[in-house]
């Protein structure tokens, strides 16, 4: 008799999702599927509104990622305009967008997976948390919320506030950079760089005692997509798209932007709100591709920064091609931390960044515009139609926990297959089936633009549709 | 031929005060340091009444008044501050912001309007009637300015500065009661109007962000209404 597990909600994540996992005669699991459970209809709302407001307005997607959501909509809204902004607004935006995600992968990686990693997956769940991280290992904890805090100030000191910031405009940003925060954000760079490269030290002398978890985490062949500069080196705001195959052998360069319906296309399951994307030319759903922090380092040929070069080498020494195990996604991310401080201290030293001219005026000369840039979970693409005075007729958004949808489905399948056994779901095997969605960071909110609490559901049905059991958890 | 105006004493929240007869509680009230919140009055342009902010208590009389609008009478004694103004003057608010579909956050007047003003005035935390979500037009056939009925609160700046100050009376009000809206020309788009100057006045004396300066992201738009001060200055040396 086949049967059924359903996770809802599922915990620790940004967003509200459920976890089902079927099971067949023999009691063993058959497949699992990751539901997104919430709607809001950005799209649809944001018809009729000038093209202007889009930036503040899809910011609102997200209160995590706001940021990348203005990024996007501001390269969207330039393209309308059809203008080049100038050079010293496209550097603040790089910033500003790296420590957004700098922030962002902060969170995920601390307050969100570091329990797991750090505490073991079979912990007791009062502790699984950043308190019980707190109190077992508080230097972490501290040095983890030294660093959200850091990407966080960064953003408000540049941008005005923290969240949901309306200084990216269409054209560019509405003020220069104060030559007092360029100072201050320099001299706080070295802390933070010393932080995060003893984590990294920490993480790859404890990976190894995950070897079933990098097994089984969503560890399968798949195409990885991301933004690549012309040097070939890990870009996160501007560049052109590379789809790369599990051997990192390039499938497709230089897409540009405008160009992206024809290597996207988009299926809906009738099971979730969340749109599963897929690579054109491979159909659905083996067009199946991965995007984020893993993605990024497996597109990318080198960082372009040298502290990060250095640890991007010991990270392609874990496979031959592409890195598979999603478990990894928490090296990249800590990598990608790195090379935002990096990064931010190259920008921060360009002649031009303190220069006032930051903003190009015109008003929509095209009516269309596509906007893609990096999101800390991976590309984040806003496509926008403009009426003939600037107002949207139509809009779409592909966030980049989208994208990751196929890639999530089929990783918590294998993860279930591999711990779920019998008809009851015992609690080391719950987180680790939840641990998979963690590793791709996914943001619920962004990727439906759904609204709410992020609880967690999980449910085991039987072949004919009976609930053999269910967990739900609200932390 | 008018009545000439004389001095006469009232009473403002147990002040005794001078006044001429012409003159509305409002100015009275403002010459004596008085402070009565208002949203559709602005110096400079004739007062109508029509937000009902400023209402205000007078004995003897079984109704509120609206100060901006009332002149004052001799022996008159006036409340402007009481339990009950306070909670009428945060329902007014609250239905204008029922009423619209006013997101702050993305508007281009965020932090520059005075109804977002008027609801920190007040202490309008949230509303206790349902949001209507009316669907409205954004009319941005001008070249250099877009008007936003979703934001208008109907206060008739726009009408009033067009017509009093302008002279072009491109805006009027079209509608009656909730369905109101202001209208250029024959309610045709205003990029089409064939008396709109493209002066800019109705922009800069909108209370919100109704009208706006084409091309302004969220936040952008401030609004100048000194010009009106000014414009009566030059207009007294004239005479």
């Amino acid at each position: 008799m086949s049967r059924t597990i359903v996770i809802d909600p599922v915990t620790r994540i940004e967003g509200h999702a459920k976890i089902t996992i079927y099971l067949n005669d023999e009691g063993n699991v058959r497949d699992a599927r990751f539901h997104v459970t919430q709607y809001r209809g950005f799209e649809k709302f944001c018809e009729g509104r000038p093209y202007t407001e889009m930036p503040a307005l899809t910011a609102r997607t997200c209160g995590i990622c706001p940021i990348s959501h203005l990024m996007a909509a501001s390269k969207a809204c330039d393209a309308i305009l059809a203008v080049r902004i100038p050079d010293t607004a496209v550097k603040l935006r790089k910033i500003v967008n790296l420590a957004q995600i700098i922030q962002s992968h902060a969170l995920s990686f601390f307050h969100l997976s570091s329990p797991d990693l750090l505490l073991g997956m079979d912990a007791p769940i009062e502790q699984r948390n950043i308190l019980g991280l707190a109190a077992s290992h508080p230097e972490m904890a501290r040095e983890g919320i030294w660093l959200r805090k850091f990407g966080q100030q960064i953003i408000e000191k540049i941008a005005g506030k923290r969240i949901h910031p309306a200084w990216t405009v269409p054209g560019g940003v509405s003020a220069p950079l104060a030559p007092e925060t360029r100072e201050w954000i320099l001299s706080q760079l070295p802390e933070g760089i010393r932080i995060i490269q003893r984590v990294l030290e920490w993480y790859k002398s404890a990976y190894g005692q995950f070897a079933d978890e990098i097994e089984y985490f969503a560890n399968f062949p798949s195409l990885f997509m991301g933004l690549v500069n012309e040097d070939d080196s890990l870009e996160h705001y501007d560049g052109a798209l590379r789809v790369v195959d599990d051997r990192r052998r390039i499938i497709a360069d230089r897409i540009p932007s405008a160009d992206y319906q024809d290597y996207i296309s988009e299926y809906v399951e009738p099971d979730s709100y969340l749109k599963s994307p897929f690579y054109k030319m491979m159909g659905y759903p083996e067009g199946i591709y991965r995007v984020g922090p893993l993605a990024r380092l497996n597109c990318a040929e080198r960082t372009g920064a040298p502290l990060s070069a250095v640890e991007l080498f010991a990270f392609r020494k874990l496979s031959k091609g592409a890195v598979l195990s999603s478990f990894h996604y928490h090296y990249a991310r800590l990598i990608e931390i790195l090379f935002g401080f990096e990064r931010i201290e190259q920008l921060l030293n360009e002649s031009d960044i303190l220069s006032e001219h930051v903003r190009a005026h015109a008003g929509p000369n095209r009516e269309e515009g596509v906007g893609i840039s990096e999101a800390p979970r991976g590309m984040l693409l806003h496509h926008y139609k403009v009426d003939r005075n600037g107002l949207i007729t139509w809009a779409n958004l592909i966030i980049a926990t989208g994208h990751n949808n196929l890639a999530m489905n089929r990783g918590i399948a294998q993860a279930a297959k591999h711990y779920v056994k019998g008809d009851k779901i015992k609690e080391g095997a719950l987180n680790r089936v939840e641990a998979v969605i963690r590793c791709y960071d996914p943001c619920l909110s962004c990727s439906t633009h759904a609204f709410g609490e992020m609880p967690m559901r999980v449910q085991l049905i039987g072949p004919e549709g009976t609930l053999l059991d269910e967990k739900i958890r609200t932390i | 031929m008018s009545t000439p105006s004389r001095v006469i004493t009232l009473t403002l929240d147990d002040r005794e005060v001078g006044a001429h007869t012409d003159q509305t509680i409002l100015e009275v009230a403002r010459e004596n340091g008085i402070v009565i919140p208002t949203l559709c009055h602005l110096e400079g342009l004739l007062p109508i009444g029509a937000c009902r902010i400023c209402l205000v208590e007078v004995v003897g009389s079984n109704k509120l008044l609206p100060a901006c609008a009332t002149k004052v009478t001799d022996g008159m004694r006036v409340i402007t501050q009481s339990e009950r103004l306070t909670r009428y003057r945060r329902r007014v608010v609250e239905f204008l912001f029922a009423s619209g579909n006013h997101i702050c956050a993305v508007c281009v007047s965020n932090h520059h309007c005075e109804l977002q003003d008027m609801a920190v005035y007040t202490g309008m935390s949230h509303l206790t009637e349902p949001y209507r979500y009316p669907k409205l037009r954004v009319d941005a056939s001008h070249e250099r300015f877009v008007q936003d009925d979703n934001r208008c609160i109907l206060c008739q700046r726009c009408v009033r500065v067009c017509a009093e100050i302008e002279g072009a009376h491109t805006w009027d009000v079209m509608g009656r009661g909730i369905e109101a809206r202001v209208i250029t020309d024959l309610n045709q788009p205003w990029g089409e109007s064939d008396t709109c100057t493209s002066c800019s006045k109705c922009v800069q004396v909108c209370p919100t962000g109704a009208l706006s300066i084409k091309g302004m992201a969220a936040a952008e738009m401030k609004k100048r209404k000194h010009f009106l001060a000014q414009y009566w200055t030059l207009k007294e040396e004239e005479s």
